[in-house]
């Protein structure tokens, strides 16, 4: 597997790190782009520190940055110097059918690659690995999921750590009050209003959400991951020109080090808009992914 | 719902090409164990039910009752019933089901930490929900009462006062019953609408129609195919409503009024 990939990469390199010629014909999202002379990216209103606003309103986080990248690959590939970047803000529901119709085309925010979404869109080299675990007060005594038998608690609606938490109730019979929230913030809330005494989600959101907090340190991240999750962009299904540009960019970033800064930047350095700091620690997973770049999903 | 006309417009947007729709997910396990995708929506279909049912039958009595005290004779009344109409009817319809389930067990002393300590999750998210979508719809079935009484006022309960009745038999006997009559079709539109605003149950977790949908899409990917159902199923509840009310329509007209 491992020599497949390098095969592919190095094929890559030698087949496609020259520009484009003119003469030679653009199908899919590439045609689509050269044509308009524009490319729709796809980003979140407020995934932080992956996709979110600054306080001058300006689309900033570690996918945006990883996006640009990709941006400034394609522009160089296509000889486009001057090539136009519309932002098209997307939530988790619209963000499929609207990569699927034509409206995004290179979503990067916290999207999950997975099978399922597989069947219906394309992913790119992976650019971050989370685990699932839980946010709970500090002095809540609560230290892993066994501790949440009978207990309230949160998640948003939608996610893999509804799924799990479903599942967890029912076969091992722990008898806890599953609250769907719409969104992280929302969940957050109901965490701090004490309505439920844990919220489960994606640790990276999960600092994320502390880091909003009237006093973050009062918060902290605790449990066994359930399960992880491999983030990446998202671009329509059966394009291999185009996968092959976003791919190449990121493998590169990831194999020189430029993701390893990028994460420093945003997960264990003050960000906008509030100087906070996640204080989340690259995990061994992410190390492994950044030495060895793949598109694998984990579920 | 705006959410619904954007993915029934990109249907025929180019680039669709990709899109082939597949039916058979109604037919696989639900994510929670509880049957197939196709039980999953119904039984979302059911709070819906449940959540709109309640409510409207709730902003029928308050309806009602505001909508009266507009029309009394005392200034101080009518006033309690006017502010109380802008109120629910000013503000909209996600701010108040916010305030009802985040602001209300936080500021309200007793009451509100109550609820938090014995009211399940569950039944804190109905009784938002319920409260809030009843209240709201209360201010508008108010005004409604409100313009089917005043063209009564001058004669009807005129003449109900001069042939001796309390002012309270002549709303109970003679204006009320000539009311309810004229407002079914007018009425039969908030219920509609009572139902198609449920849906703002989803934003504190309710687990009703449009929520469920929702899932449908996070947990298979099929969004289209999600959407198109539960807009289905929305239109099949408000149709059977309507086809209820022109029967009580028929049945409840008044010779030389309405329905000739």
């Amino acid at each position: 597997m491992k020599q497949i990939i390098a095969g592919t990469i190095l094929l890559a390199g030698i087949t496609l790190v020259q520009p484009i010629r003119a003469d030679e014909a653009l199908t899919g999202t590439l045609k689509k782009i050269k044509d308009s002379g524009s490319i729709s990216l796809g980003i979140r209103e407020s995934s932080v520190p992956f996709s979110y606003y600054d306080d001058n309103n300006k689309v900033v986080g570690y996918s945006q940055d990883l996006a640009l990248i990709v941006v400034d690959e394609i522009k160089r590939r296509l000889g486009m110097s001057n090539l136009e970047v519309k932002l098209v803000p997307v939530t988790s529901q619209n963000r499929i059918p609207l990569v699927q119709n034509g409206t995004v085309d290179l979503e990067s925010g916290s999207t999950t690659n997975n099978l399922e979404r597989q069947q219906q869109v394309s992913f790119s080299t992976d650019f971050f690995i989370i685990g699932t675990r839980l946010l709970v007060r500090k002095d809540s005594g609560i230290k892993d999921f066994t501790d949440l038998r009978g207990k309230n608690v949160v998640t948003t609606a939608g996610t893999t750590s509804e799924r799990l938490l479903r599942e967890m109730n029912q076969q091992n019979g722990m008898g806890m009050n599953v609250i769907s929230a719409k969104d992280h913030g929302e969940s957050f809330l109901i965490l701090q209003s004490g309505r439920a005494v844990a919220f489960m989600m994606d640790d990276a959101l999960l600092a994320g959400e502390r880091a909003k907090a009237k006093q973050p340190n009062d918060w902290t991240i605790v449990g066994t991951p359930q399960s992880k999750e491999a983030y990446a962009m998202m671009f329509r299904k059966g394009d291999s020109a185009f996968k092959a540009i976003v791919d190449q960019a990121i493998t590169s970033a990831e194999t020189s080090g430029t993701t390893t800064k990028l994460y420093q930047k945003w997960f264990m350095s003050p960000i906008p808009p509030r100087g906070l700091n996640l204080n989340l620690p690259i995990n061994d997973d992410m190390r492994a992914l950044f030495k060895n770049p793949n598109d694998r999903a984990f579920q | 719902m705006i959410s619904e006309l954007c993915f029934f417009s990109s249907l025929l947007a180019p680039h669709s090409s990709l899109l082939a729709l597949d039916w058979s997910i109604f037919g696989q396990p639900a994510f929670d164990g509880s049957g197939n995708y196709f039980t999953f929506l119904l039984v979302g279909l059911g709070w819906t039910v449940l959540l709109s049912f309640t409510a409207f039958a709730l902003a029928l009595v308050v309806g009602f009752l505001v909508g009266v005290l507009r029309t009394v004779p005392s200034a101080t009344l009518r006033a309690i019933a006017f502010g109380y109409t802008e109120l629910f009817r000013n503000v909209p319809l996600l701010v108040q089901l916010f305030c009802w389930y985040f602001v209300f067990p936080e500021v309200v002393p007793v009451v509100g930490p109550w609820v938090k300590e014995a009211v399940s999750p569950l039944g804190q998210q109905i009784a938002a929900s319920c409260l809030c979508l009843g209240l709201f719809t209360s201010s508008r079935v108010a005004e409604q009462v409100r313009a089917g009484l005043e063209p009564l006022l001058s004669r009807q309960s005129l003449a109900g006062l001069a042939l001796g009745l309390p002012l309270r038999d002549v709303y109970g006997l003679v204006l009320l019953p000539i009311t309810y009559r004229t407002l079914v079709p007018t009425l039969t539109s908030e219920f509609v609408n009572t139902v198609k605003n449920s849906a703002v149950a989803s934003t504190i977790g309710m687990v009703e129609l449009a929520r469920q949908s929702q899932q449908l899409g996070e947990f298979t990917a099929h969004w289209y195919e999600s959407f198109i159902a539960v807009t289905l199923l929305y239109a099949l509840l408000n149709g059977a409503i309507i086809l209820f009310s022109r029967w009580l329509e028929r049945r409840w007209r008044i010779a030389g009024t309405i329905g000739k």
